[in-house]
Order: C-alpha cells, then sequence, then structure tokens
C-alpha cells in the first residue's frame, strides 16, 4: 500500500465519477421506466458496470427482444475492451492473479485510458492506484444508478446545466492526451470517419467497434517505427 | 419499483456482467499466450487507445449542434495548454454561455 498512490487513484477517480453521474443517473431513470425494479437496476450497475451497455441492453429488454440477442449486443457494444486488456497487458504483468481478476472487472474507457497514460509516462502502473481510481468510479456509479430510479424524472434536463457536454469533452481530453505519440493524426483521423460513417449508415452503437476498426488497420499500416519502447529501469523496480 | 428481483431479470443480468467480463479480460488472456507479439500488431495495440475513445468523441460532435461544437472546439484549445480539469470547465463554460446567452 502506497498512501500518495491511493490519494492520486482517489483524486483522479473522482472526477470521473462525477462526469460520468448523469449517466448513472439516465440509466437507473430507464431502467425504471422499463420496468426494473431498484434491486435489478443495482445488480445491472454492480455487475456488468459499463454505462453504453447498460443502456442498450435495457432498450433491447424493454422492446422484448429475445434474451440471446440482449446478450449478444452487450457483448457488441463491449467488444472495445477486448483491445482494452491486450493492451494494458504490458502494464499490469506484475499485479498478481486476484488483482488481475479485479483490474479487468474494472476496466472502463477511463481507467484503461488513464493506465495507458501512466503507463507510457515510463512509471509503473501499481494497483494501489488502480483500484483507488476503479473505487472511486465503481461506487458512485452504482449510488447514482439507484438515484436515478427514484427521481430520473425529477432531474429534467440535463442540457440547462450542460451535463450533456461534460463526458464528451473528458474523452476528447483523453484524446488529446496521445497526440504526441507516433502515428497519432492518421489514426485519429482514420478512427473519427470510420465512427461517423458508422453511426450514419449502420447506427449506434456499432459506429464504435467499426471506427476502432479502421483507426487500429491504419495503425497498423504505417510504416513501422523501428523505436522499442525504453523499458526503463524505474518502471522494473517499485510498487 | 419495488426491491424484488425475478428470476428472468437477474439471469439476464448476471449473463450480461458475464459477457462483459469476458470481453475485459479476453484480450489479455489472448495476448499473453502468443510467445512473440509481431511488430505490426504492437503497432496496431498501441494505437488502440487514441482509435477508441475518438469513436466517442467524433460521432458526438458530428451530430450535435452548434452549442456543443462550439463547446467541444473550445475544450480543445484550452486543452493544448492546460490540464483535463481546466479543460473541462472551458468546454462547460462555453457550452453554458452558448445556449444561456447566445441561445444557440
Amino acid at each position: 500500500m502506497n498512501r500518495s498512490e491511493f490519494h492520486r487513484g482517489l483524486k483522479g477517480g473522482i472526477v470521473i465519477a462525477l462526469s460520468s453521474a448523469p449517466f448513472a443517473v439516465l440509466f437507473g431513470a430507464v431502467a425504471a421506466d422499463n420496468g426494473l425494479s431498484v434491486a435489478e437496476a443495482a445488480l445491472m450497475s454492480a455487475t456488468v458496470y459499463a454505462g453504453a451497455s447498460q443502456l442498450v441492453g435495457i432498450e433491447l429488454f424493454g422492446h422484448h427482444v429475445a434474451p440471446w440477442l440482449v446478450i449478444l449486443s452487450v457483448f457488441a457494444v463491449n467488444f472495445r475492451h477486448i483491445l482494452y486488456s491486450a493492451a494494458l497487458a504490458k502494464y499490469i504483468g506484475h499485479f498478481t492473479p486476484v488483482q488481475k481478476f479485479f483490474t479487468f472487472f474494472l476496466l472502463t474507457d477511463p481507467q484503461f485510458a488513464e493506465s495507458v497514460k501512466t503507463g507510457e509516462a515510463g512509471k509503473t502502473v501499481s494497483f494501489t492506484w488502480y483500484i483507488a481510481f476503479g473505487m472511486a468510479v465503481y461506487f458512485p456509479w452504482l449510488f447514482f444508478s439507484i438515484v436515478g430510479v427514484y427521481f430520473g424524472k425529477m432531474i429534467g434536463d440535463p442540457k440547462t446545466f450542460a451535463i450533456d457536454v461534460l463526458l464528451p469533452i473528458y474523452f476528447l481530453g483523453l484524446v488529446m492526451g496521445f497526440r504526441r505519440k507516433p502515428g497519432f493524426y492518421p489514426t485519429v483521423i482514420a478512427s473519427a470517419f470510420g465512427s461517423v460513417l458508422g453511426y450514419h449508415f449502420v447506427g449506434s452503437p456499432w459506429h464504435v467497434s467499426i471506427g476502432a476498426a479502421v483507426g487500429v488497420l491504419v495503425a497498423a499500416l504505417l510504416p513501422l517505427q523501428s523505436t522499442p519502447v525504453p523499458v526503463t529501469a524505474a518502471s522494473e523496480v517499485e510498487s | 419499483m419495488g426491491f424484488e428481483l425475478s428470476t428472468e431479470m437477474t439471469l439476464l443480468i448476471i449473463a450480461a456482467a458475464i459477457a462483459t467480463y469476458m470481453t475485459r479480460i479476453g484480450g489479455f488472456l489472448l495476448i499473453t499466450r502468443m510467445k512473440t507479439i509481431p511488430p505490426r500488431m504492437e503497432q496496431a495495440l498501441n494505437a488502440v487507445p487514441a482509435a477508441v475513445l475518438t469513436t466517442l468523441v467524433a460521432p458526438a460532435f458530428f451530430t450535435s449542434g452548434w452549442d456543443v461544437k462550439i463547446a467541444m472546439l473550445a475544450a480543445m484549445l484550452v486543452g493544448l495548454r492546460y490540464p483535463g480539469l481546466i479543460m473541462l470547465a472551458g468546454g462547460w463554460v462555453a457550452a453554458m454561455a452558448c445556449r444561456h446567452l447566445i441561445g444557440l
């Protein structure tokens, strides 16, 4: 346990918890609208713990779609996490199996982005930081989902207080954080094109997988960077 | 809106949770079973964060109104110089100004 790592994790996580709170409330409200009980909505937030796919699952359930199709859709919306856990592998080799179990359970978009940012800066991704960050996002997500079941309809239009712009801006900030990496611009332009076209011609949420696939494919086809990532001595010790 | 858990819904939720967990651990299991990672694959994996996160940003920009577009552009300019929280605040102020002062 490292106290400063723990605090750094909590601090980072709380920012995410606040910007994702409106979406948790939205989920709770939609869940209640589709006939879920408080316990069911809470169970979903506690076990699935993936915003967009929770909303998709609830919507489809509300439309009486066959259960296997609901599950398949949840899997498809979350498909990007396969890429996340593959890309995260080189930073968490020092975690124990039990730590890895929790690590993957908590692997959300912001958790992934912040972990990679830490790892790429040559710093060790410590489990203490990771779990503190994860808990600071997880419990508020659960709490605000339950709030949404009760008060979803009372909160009104999130646009009035411009809460709806926070998450896209937050993700924009994460993207910009990678702008000095080799191949950044071709990747981002390809991914932007792919996702916007996917959004128009195929529809949400498929545009995420389509855009990501296009971006990653372009990155793979770029001229190879001959400089291997330097493994500094600092990243080997500590934690 | 009670506290009851129906069997059908509980099973559906647990199945969704397992499907989600499989995506979260799947890439790790695949990659750690490979002896060596080809350089092109390594390069592709390094592009994952920017590629995936862009798909959460670009459609939000292109499909929304001028209020959100201006807020995101303002945030981007702030983000070139300042850290995330200030960037978030800058975008939020721009969105509030667009909606309540200009009426976009």
